[in-house]
């Protein structure tokens, strides 16, 4: 089950790339393509965000999460590496859980 | 796969320079620290990919073969949080989709043809592309010479696309053999360090008033729907909204962003 969303996953990511080394630019250059191209990453990724942060399966649950998060929203704000964000959220969130 | 905008390459500091060598020596250096950068941050996705669980097997295939990191964090997300593989496989090919772009601004670059397009394909992310721009950006600007500045632009694809390939590999490996000896990932706060992935993956792309109402609106409608869809639809649900914005942008002339 995992392994068949890897490979599928795996297969339409890589027809992808190919598929854009081999079709004319011109295809993509079209205003509402180009538009909508930039923004569907920002929607999507804003999504997972959104949803990681708050949901538990189909159920909406706040807890230590959200307060990482929030940590991670103000670590971006003035540039902090990747790495540092990501494990800023993880240890806010556990402290929390120790604390709490 | 860190967040490199390949639109807006960044001008490094011109040595003046027409001289092949020290072109080369100037592209290594950007390719080797870009797969540095993005090495650590495959330690961060080796774990929670076994958090999220898959076994050590599939999280090294999932970079070796899908490689492209936004993809592979969305797969995660959803299967981990309970979603179908179907839906984790639909969210991370949408997310994979701007590779379609990015292929189409350096296919005349890099005129790949035959098994060394096929090869090529594979190595087409976020930061290839954004070093192939760039290098060709730069050289075209200092020695306004087409050959060298091509020939910049295809060193910074291929030595950055292998740096990267290389050190997120191994990254994930090591990264993959420590989340799979944490246990229960709540006590490390690994489920919050998901959603910070994602916002950090999110944060360079945020520029401009379209971009932020895009994000606001698409987490909005994500959430919201989240008790009344299965697991990992949401996401689904959230990429409508720029294909609508744009739409509805396209039908009411005169409106401009």
């Amino acid at each position: 089950m995992t392994w068949a969303s890897i490979l599928a996953t795996a297969a339409g990511c890589y027809l992808l790339k190919l598929a854009g080394l081999s079709v004319p630019e011109r295809w993509l250059e079209t205003p509402t393509i180009a538009r909508m191209s930039a923004l569907l990453p920002v929607a999507l990724l804003a999504a997972l965000a959104g949803v990681q942060a708050v949901a538990t399966g189909t159920h909406l649950v706040l807890d230590a999460r959200l307060a990482g998060v929030a940590v991670a929203a103000g670590l971006l704000v003035v540039r902090a590496p990747f790495i540092v964000v990501v494990a800023a959220a993880a240890t806010t969130a556990a402290l929390l859980r120790l604390l709490g | 796969m860190s967040p490199v905008d390949p639109v807006e390459p960044s001008r490094r500091q011109g040595l003046g320079t027409t001289h092949w060598p020290t072109i080369r020596a100037r592209v290594s250096r950007t390719a080797a620290s870009v797969g540095v950068a993005t090495g650590a941050y495959g330690l961060s996705f080796g774990a929670l990919a076994t958090a999220a669980g898959l076994s050590v097997p599939q999280t090294c295939a999932t970079s070796l073969l899908i490689f492209t990191g936004g993809s592979q964090f969305a797969l995660i997300g959803v299967l981990g949080s309970g979603g179908s593989g179907v839906s984790g496989t639909a969210s991370a090919v949408l997310l994979g989709s701007r590779n379609l772009v990015y292929g189409a601004s350096i296919a005349q670059l890099l005129g790949l043809r035959g098994a060394r397009r096929l090869v090529g394909a594979q190595l087409v992310i976020d930061e290839s592309t954004a070093v192939a721009l760039g290098s060709h950006a730069t050289v075209e600007s200092e020695a306004s010479e087409r050959s060298l500045a091509d020939r910049a632009g295809r060193l910074g694809f291929w030595s950055t696309g292998l740096a990267v390939f290389l050190l997120w590999n191994a990254s994930t490996l090591i990264g993959a053999l420590a989340g799979s000896v944490i246990g229960d990932p709540r006590t490390f706060g690994l489920d919050a360090a998901a959603p910070a992935a994602f916002l950090a993956l999110l944060a360079p792309r945020l520029r401009g008033r379209p971009a932020w109402t895009t994000a606001v609106v698409a987490a909005l409608v994500a959430i919201t729907v989240v008790p009344l869809v299965p697991a990992g639809v949401p996401v689904l649900v959230a990429a409508l909204v720029p294909v609508v914005a744009v739409l509805a942008k396209r039908s009411a002339p005169g409106a401009r962003s």
